[in-house]
């Protein structure tokens, strides 16, 4: 029962990371990629209709965390407080700079929440990567079951939730990203503001790949265990075979302007490399750097199974019901945003 | 200073704070559903008009609760890490629910009920705004049941570390407390969302715009407002404070500033509780009527504070009396001036009656005022308990958080709300004055400049 619900908020989490992704993503490019005002409307119009309901992929893993795993919820967010709290502030201001900057029409306050709204998401993308690098690299949990990791440690004994190691998933989340959400603009948008961000999109993908080879270089180096689990585990071998080869389409549709193609392979590159992780960290939920005896697992800080399993049918019912809002709502909205008008589905 | 007066100080002060907007939406969701009914029955343009103005004004409620509630489900792990710990397995699955159920279907929805008009045809639009409705209506119902376990824990099991688990989730789901809870709530939030249209509708006869619309509106507002008001008092706001008197005696002492158990128990309407002396100052009491509203009977025997453990007061006597005394205050004069102004109206000279419409134009404030202290209520009376009974407040918050920490980011919150409270106030005037809205080629609001 345990690992069921560890595989659905695996997948819940994978899918909020893909969806909002391609918003937060869109947002770090928001700046460089469109250059006008009208061009920045564009790419707000484009992510306008889906980024609340992606954000509440968040909401609902985050409820179904504190629900199936309530021991590893408290430790991870209690543990993890600076930085949570931080994405809260931002989540605050990004949302306010989406919904706020086309009510009024004047230049100066656009401007101010466009600028908001690109690094609110862009520093987003950095902790989300440090948060990932630090579920990963695990945490000082002690026989408590509670953990303190201050802000950042560059150096020294004292352990930061903000270290070489887990940079370097913020820098590659980052960058997969502004990838992920510049060809989400590509495929949204046409004219200069999609030529800019289908160069964009190459480029960043590029710099993705490379990087991902030196988190996967860095990963297998320092954390033995995640490697053996991905070797012993044979239902996990056709996932790298699926990144690659979706990060293979992608770059191909990008040279040969098949724009949805590309989406759909970036997609796909997030979704198996986040639940390739998943599945070679699975049954640890934050591994303990201090005695493995402290590890928080999908069993020990699980709820009671009699209670996961009678709430198994009704939430993978309101799982259906979600994806097919989702189907729906990307079919109501699909083709190019012409205007920065938002109410083009008229 | 320890973190845990922090850390209560930064979910009173954010939930409440995110409370203002949920309350208007979830209230104006009920109109808007009515108001779309009202359209396709009468085929009178108005109702369009005034849907798609307070549509408007719904999705900028709506912004600002959504960006202030996420914050709340993440306080749990960051500041009460020992409450979430125990009671995750139980409290966590109603908010699981609240996201699969509730804010996937109002996400979606209120997107199509917003910039799809058009494109659905008038029963399409009337389904959008009424799955944005059932989507509200079904979140606050969620989180009703998450409260009403902390007021009234039940269908739980317990292990011998103290970790809670659901066995009975009929009987966690449909809790009497959270029934009563939930009903004097969506009550009370149509009231808000009544008395703000009715405010608006009230300001536009005033200064002689929009008239025809105005008198349409505030005629929906004041019945709905009325009926909501009535609703509030008898039976959900009776039936909640009889739950109170049967499970939280000592809540309800305190409530009334009640040191000596008595029979024939007196219900004040003014005084000041003095604790330290252990008596009500100034009190204006009515005899035998606490009694009767808590029991059902004059000569029953009401428990005071004096014949409860010291330690199971609530920690904040006073503020919990002037809580409750405010809502019912507030409350009752509501529900007379939207008698009054209900009685006009069927008199039919309401729309040129101006000391009321004065009246109405002014009152916006004060269902949030009494909706505030409602909640601050039930939650300070629920002290010193995080689940009533069960666990105290000072068990459930977080260990490893310093008070530094919870400092830090109380202060931030504080800041950042401000600024989006200033923000919200700007928009918020300029979507008021631009009148009811006919349905537009293009949307001015979103139109490139």
């Amino acid at each position: 029962m345990h690992a069921i619900w560890f595989a659905m908020l695996s997948s819940m989490l994978t899918a909020y990371a893909v969806l909002d992704g391609f918003d937060f993503g869109a947002g770090v490019v928001h700046l460089f990629v469109a250059k006008t005002e009208e061009e920045r409307g564009r790419i707000l119009a484009a992510i306008g209709p889906f980024w609340d309901g992606n954000e509440v992929w968040l909401v609902a893993s985050g409820g179904v965390f504190f629900f199936a795993f309530p021991r590893a919820y408290a430790a991870a967010f209690s543990g993890l407080y600076l930085p949570l709290v931080i994405v809260l502030w931002l989540l605050v201001l990004r949302g306010l700079s989406i919904e706020f900057r086309s009510i009024l029409a004047n230049p100066l306050w656009r401007s101010g929440w466009d600028t908001v709204f690109s690094v609110a998401s862009s520093v987003m993308a950095l902790v989300l990567g440090v948060a990932l690098g630090n579920v990963i690299r695990g945490v000082p949990l002690g026989n408590d079951g509670t953990f303190h990791e201050d802000l950042f440690a560059i150096a020294g004994p004292a352990v930061g939730a903000i270290d070489p190691f887990t940079a370097l998933y913020g820098l590659f989340a980052l960058c997969a990203l502004a990838a992920h959400g510049a060809t989400f603009v590509l495929w949204k948008t046409e004219g200069a503001l999609a030529v800019r961000s289908r160069k964009a999109a190459r480029i960043l993908w590029i710099i993705t790949f490379v990087l991902g080879a030196v988190v996967m270089g860095s990963t297998a180096l320092s954390q033995p265990t995640f490697l053996d689990h991905l070797v012993a585990r044979p239902w996990l071998w056709p996932m790298p075979a699926w990144t690659i080869t979706a990060a293979a389409i992608t770059l191909r549709s990008l040279a040969t302007h098949r724009e949805g193609h590309a989406f759909a392979g970036s997609c796909g590159f997030l979704a198996s490399l986040l639940l390739t992780a998943a599945g070679a960290l699975y049954p640890t939920i934050l591994r303990s750097t201090i005695d493995e005896a402290y590890t928080l697992d999908s069993t020990n800080a699980g709820s009671a199974p009699a209670a996961l399993g009678v709430a198994l049918g009704v939430t993978l019912f309101a799982l259906a019901l979600a994806v097919s809002y989702f189907v729906y709502l990307f079919r109501a909205f699909e083709g190019k945003v012409r205007s920065a008008d938002t109410s083009r589905i008229h | 200073m320890d973190a845990l007066p922090w850390a209560r100080l930064q979910f009173a002060f954010t939930i409440t704070y995110h409370y203002l907007f949920p309350q208007l939406t979830m209230g104006l969701a009920l109109l808007l559903v009515v108001m779309k009914a009202l359209a396709l029955r009468t085929e009178d343009e108005r109702w369009n008009d005034l849907a798609r103005f307070w549509g408007h004004v719904f999705a900028l409620n709506f912004a600002v609760g959504v960006v202030t509630g996420i914050p709340l489900e993440f306080q749990f792990g960051t500041n009460w890490a020992r409450f979430s710990t125990a009671a995750g397995g139980v409290v966590g699955f109603t908010l699981a629910m609240e996201g699969l159920f509730a804010f996937f279907a109002e996400s979606t929805f209120l997107g199509l009920f917003l910039f799809g008009e058009k494109k659905l045809g008038p029963r399409g639009h009337f389904f959008a705004a009424f799955m944005v409705f059932a989507g509200s209506w079904l979140s606050g119902y969620f989180i009703i049941v998450t409260n009403a376990f902390m007021q009234h824990p039940v269908g739980y099991a317990r292990s011998p570390e103290g970790v809670f688990s659901l066995a009975d989730f009929e009987t966690y789901v449909f809790n009497p407390w959270a029934i009563w809870e939930y009903t004097h709530t969506m009550t009370a939030a149509v009231i808000t969302g009544a008395m703000v249209v009715a405010s608006i509708a009230a300001f536009w006869l005033l200064e002689g715009k929009y008239t025809a619309h105005a008198r349409a509106a505030l005629r929906l507002a004041v019945v709905a407002g009325l009926v909501a008001a009535m609703l509030q008092l008898f039976p959900t706001g009776d039936r909640q404070g009889k739950l109170v008197a049967e499970y939280q005696p000592i809540a309800l002492a305190a409530m009334e500033g009640k040191f000596e158990s008595t029979a024939r128990a007196e219900m004040a309407i003014i005084g000041q509780p003095n604790v330290e002396e252990r008596r009500l100052e100034n009190p204006i009491v009515v005899p035998g009527v606490l009694s009767f509203l808590a029991y059902g009977s004059f000569g029953a025997t009401v428990v005071g504070l004096n014949d409860a453990p010291r330690d199971e007061w609530p920690d904040n006597v006073e503020l919990l009396y002037f809580a409750y005394h405010i809502m019912v205050g507030i409350g009752t004069l509501l529900f007379a001036l939207l008698g009054l102004a209900a009685l006009l109206l069927w008199r039919g000279t309401l729309h040129r009656t101006r000391p009321v419409l004065w009246m109405l134009m002014l009152a916006f404030p004060f269902p949030y005022i009494a909706t505030t202290a409602g909640w601050t209520t039930a939650e300070l009376g629920r002290q010193p308990w995080i689940i009533y009974g069960l666990l105290r407040t000072s068990q459930g918050s977080s260990t490893s958080v310093a008070a530094g920490d919870v400092a830090f980011t109380t202060i931030g919150f504080m800041g950042l709300y401000l600024l989006v409270g200033i923000l919200f106030i700007v928009l918020f005037l300029r979507q008021i004055a631009r009148g009811p809205l006919p349905l537009p080629e293009t949307s001015p609001a979103h139109s490139a400049a």
